[in-house]
């Protein structure tokens, strides 16, 4: 490590790569100051819009030897803050990496660059009746990178599985500069599955700058039933007896009167009017499987009480049905002015005691909370309703959409099922995981990142110093305590 | 105190005890075995070991020692049978979580009483949780179900210092923190000693039926092919070849029992009357071929290809091959005699074949084939590998020299 700061790394890639690929102008450099967590705001030291791999090998090793941190950023869609960039740091963004490198029918593999926008993979295999399978609300922009990082999942990952299922190849380029291959089309290559540790990671062990992905035959059939429950109790007892009935749907999904109200005038998707809740159930696989599945759910749904149900077997119809889930976190703008996003998981057989949990703490507090989720998988987005221009009002929301992560703890949950910890809940890690655990993690991040330079205060409340002895740390770091080193 | 003695008391409900010539693993001989009864004496007990500086090889039933290679040195076996046991299992979530010296076959007997499973084939019988995940194993239900990686969503593991730590979670969905259980599944021990693992389970299905037709050679390209292309929708597929005999396809149907007579009968008309259909699987699923086994994985397009260079090696070497192919999944298990040389020569043959496009390893074997050939191959990534050991055991101590990394 030289020193020298941002500047130097900034003459120094200039020299290299050309003046092209650097943003420092402050108006430009204003784009990148958030991901999708606005309220968390910093301007990047320099943003480096790299144009292949070679950019972000040069980028990484300029600030390694200078010992200046930097952030990866796709499509900047991230919820948790993961991609808020530093001052004191280089941003390095890979929304120009958009090549689709390979597509490998016969290996049912894709070969991408991280920039290449999540849906662009199906939409590349989709007439050969093949597709990607996870996929996020996000998808027509979130790059693969961002989803690598993140271990994305979407409405389907019920049945078909999460990023981190479909990933088979990464090429990263390491917190120091160099080039590493973890996996490739084949599965299985030997050693540790480092591949599997980096999916998910959050941008800290290194860069992707190439993805394999598994590509998956589109199912043969895909019906979607739409009912409407006089109230969440009702709607999760037909999800409960799907489950038990040894069902598996692709999708399960759950919206409350509050979500459905804010749907419905945002864009008209005609729910069942007057439903206290509405569950989205989507069969796929065989025809004459689906055809069968389809009717138990049906008679599930009715015995739970659905007072409405629909069915929707041609793709117009099942897309009508979508959209309402679909916008429903941009909607409830349409009900609310301001609205925190909240993404914690409980077991499934938690959900109704959680979602009473909920609506106590929203009583308590004056705060609407607006329930859309996976509810297949327990995993729960309330969207927690505020006006920042009452005083007292984004607290007492802040509030409340803390107190859901702990009911969620509470119940055997996580604080995060897709929208990953950033930096929006690092502080809330310590209280799923102990200081053992964290430290444990933290040896996996020493060993790719020994000089924290990459996303750093991002995932861990405070870092883990990596030169010391495994396991024999107590108390406050020396270093610490002498001034020579800062927790952030 | 005494080494015996430190460990007796660090696991004083499960004990410990003086080894015994039968405790050897892979021919090596520890000076002690101790039986920790939990997590907290397995945590006391690693504790113990790391004071004392022991070399520690973890062994549930001692089903798989033969794989990976023999230990460097080894002072300690931590015998995990006595930390069994099913701890959690809410049907209704469809998690399971249990103590890793459980058996996978306890587990599926508990699970069928729920009409649930953990998707994952018995490879080989006796295993016990902790050695299907410190090996990754899994068979032709991958193809649909994911493989052990997939499966397992929590772990509980002790780290060299007897440290415990957690990753992961109960629920299905979680992405707080990094995922060490993917990083101990498949380290052969070498990262740290699991403890309790949690999986996600399935609903078993309500029937099956296992569809086999015979492929000759010449055919196989095309019949995997439309195979691919076919609605039928298969969980799992397995292709066995003996020698220079011809391909046997088995084709796994699962689903109703109507419906899955419409999806055989299309099957049929894609792949030619079946040899054979049946409710039970056939003697080869799943099972491990020959005294000597190669896992070769390789892009889904090369495998016909791949089954053709193993199968001719075998001849040229003078020993036949007993192939067992997952094409759906890019896996294939090479089964051949305990002979060195022939071995060795298949193994070459399919690595030249594959020039870095997949991976042949010696999964398993007689200790000669292992010690005398490069069980593991080039390795890609192995420098960061080496700073992962080195971080999570920085002495070397857990099943030193028994994977990718030396120490
Ligand atoms: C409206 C909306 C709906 C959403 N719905 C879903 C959903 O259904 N499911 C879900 O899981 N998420 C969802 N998200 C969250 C988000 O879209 C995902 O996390 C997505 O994967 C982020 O991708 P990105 O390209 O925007 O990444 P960014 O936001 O740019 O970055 C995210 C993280 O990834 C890192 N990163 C980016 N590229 C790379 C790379 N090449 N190598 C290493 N690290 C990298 C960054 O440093 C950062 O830490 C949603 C977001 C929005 C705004």
């Amino acid at each position: 490590m030289d020193g020298g700061g941002v500047g130097a790394v900034a003459d120094r890639l200039r020299a290299r790569l050309g003046p092209e690929v650097l943003v420092r102008d402050p108006v430009e450099l204003a784009t990148y100051e958030c991901d999708g967590l606005g309220h968390l705001r910093a301007q990047p030291g320099l943003v480096v819009l790299a144009r292949d791999r070679t950019d972000v090998a040069a980028a990484v090793t300029e600030c390694a030897r200078a010992g200046v941190p930097f952030v990866a950023r796709g499509a900047g869609t991230g919820l948790s803050g993961g991609a808020l960039p530093r001052a004191d740091g280089v941003l390095i963004v890979l929304a120009k990496l958009r090549r689709v490198v390979e597509i490998d029918l016969d290996s049912e593999r894709a070969v991408l660059e991280p920039g290449v926008a999540n849906l662009a993979i199906t939409q590349a295999v989709a007439a050969d009746g093949y597709r990607y399978a996870p996929d996020p609300s996000s998808q027509q922009v979130c790059s693969i990178g961002g989803n690598v990082a993140e271990n994305s999942g979407g409405a389907h990952c019920l049945k078909h599985g999460f990023t981190a299922n479909h990933v088979t190849g990464l090429e990263i380029v390491t917190p120091d500069g160099g080039t590493v291959r973890l996996g490739g089309k084949a599965v299985d290559p030997p050693g540790y599955d480092l591949l599997g540790a980096f999916v998910g990671s959050e941008g800290t062990l290194g860069i992707a700058t190439e993805v394999t992905v598994r590509l998956v035959r589109s199912p043969e059939a895909v019906q979607t039933v739409l009912a409407g429950f006089a109230d969440t109790d009702a709607a999760g007892r037909a999800v409960a007896a799907i489950v038990a009935d040894g069902l598996l749907p692709a999708a399960i999904e759950m919206m409350d009167a509050l979500a459905v109200t804010a749907a419905e005038a945002a864009v008209a998707c005609g729910y069942p009017s007057g439903a206290g809740a509405v569950l989205i159930v989507e069969v796929d696989g065989p025809a004459g499987e689906v055809a069968a599945d389809v009717a138990e759910v049906e008679s599930h749904c009715l015995a739970a009480g659905a007072f409405e149900l629909r069915r929707a077997e041609r793709e117009a119809d099942r897309a009508q049905v979508w959209k309402g889930r679909k916008s429903a976190f941009a909607a409830v703008g349409r009900i609310s002015p301001d609205y925190l996003v909240q993404d914690g998981v409980v077991p499934r057989t938690a959900l109704p005691e959680v979602l009473a949990g909920i609506t106590r703490l929203g009583a308590e507090h004056g705060i609407r909370v607006a329930n859309v989720f996976h509810a297949g998988d327990g995993n729960l987005h309330p969207l927690v309703l505020f006006d920042a221009d009452r005083p007292g009002e984004l607290e007492a929301a802040e509030e409340v959409s803390h107190q859901i992560l702990a009911l969620c703890l509470a119940h055997g949950g996580s604080i995060t099922g897709e929208h990953g910890v950033g930096v929006d809940k690092a502080t809330a890690m310590p209280s799923m995981f102990s200081a053992d655990d964290l430290d444990t993690m933290q040896m996996l991040r020493c060993a790719f990142d020994p000089d924290q330079v990459c996303n750093p205060g991002k995932i861990f409340p405070t870092p883990r110093l990596c030169g010391e002895a495994p396991g024999r740390r107590r108390g406050v770091h020396p270093l610490v305590e002498q001034g020579l080193a800062e927790l952030y | 105190m005494d080494v015996l003695d430190a460990l007796a008391a660090a696991c004083p409900a499960g004990g410990a005890r003086r080894a015994e010539p039968g405790d050897a693993v892979d021919g090596v001989v520890p000076r002690v075995v101790a039986r920790p009864a939990g997590i907290p004496e397995l945590s006391s007990v690693l504790s113990a070991a790391a004071d004392a500086g022991l070399a520690v090889v973890a062994r549930g039933n001692g089903t798989k020692l033969d794989w990976g290679l023999p230990p460097t040195t080894l002072d300690l076996v931590v015998d995990t049978t006595a930390m069994a046991g099913v701890v959690e299992h809410t049907s209704g979530d469809l998690v399971l979580r249990a103590l890793a010296g459980t058996t996978l076959a306890e587990v599926q007997s508990l699970l069928a009483s729920h009409r649930q499973w953990l998707p994952l084939d018995e490879v080989v019988p006796g295993s016990t949780l902790g050695g299907v995940v410190a090996t990754a194993l899994s068979g032709p239900g991958r193809h649909t179900y994911g493989g052990v990686r997939d499966l397992l969503i929590g772990v509980t593991a002790v780290r060299a210092d007897g440290v415990v730590a957690h990753a992961g979670g109960r629920v299905v969905k979680n992405v707080a923190g990094y995922d060490l259980a993917k990083l101990f599944t498949g380290s052969y021990g070498t990262l740290a000693v699991l403890g309790e693992l949690v999986f996600r389970l399935r609903p078993l299905p309500v029937a099956r039926r296992f569809v086999q037709h015979v492929v000759p050679p010449a055919e196989l390209s095309a019949a995997l092919g439309a195979l691919r292309r076919a609605p039928a929708a298969p969980t799992a597929l397995e292709l066995a070849r003996r020698g220079d005999g011809p391909y046997v396809l088995t084709v796994l149907l699962e689903g109703r029992p109507g419906p899955l007579e419409a999806r055989a009968a299309e099957l049929a008309g894609q792949l030619g009357r079946p040899e054979r259909s049946d409710e039970v699987a056939p003697p080869t699923w799943g099972a491990l071929p020959g005294a000597c086994t190669l896992k070769v994985t390789a892009p889904l397009a090369a495998l016909p290809g791949l089954l053709d260079v193993a199968g001719r090696a075998a001849v040229a070497a003078g020993v036949a091959a007993d192939l067992r192919a997952h094409p759906g999944v890019g896996t294939c298990l090479v089964g051949l005699p305990d002979d060195v040389v022939a071995v060795g020569e298949v193994l070459g043959a399919l690595r030249r074949f594959l020039g870095g496009t997949g991976w042949a390893t010696v999964l398993r074997g007689p200790r000669e084939v292992r010690s005398t050939l490069d069980v593991f191959g080039p390795t890609p990534g192995l420098a960061l590998m080496a700073r992962v050991k080195a971080q999570l055991d920085p002495d070397g101590r857990l099943a030193p020299g028994r994977f990718v990394v030396a120490a």
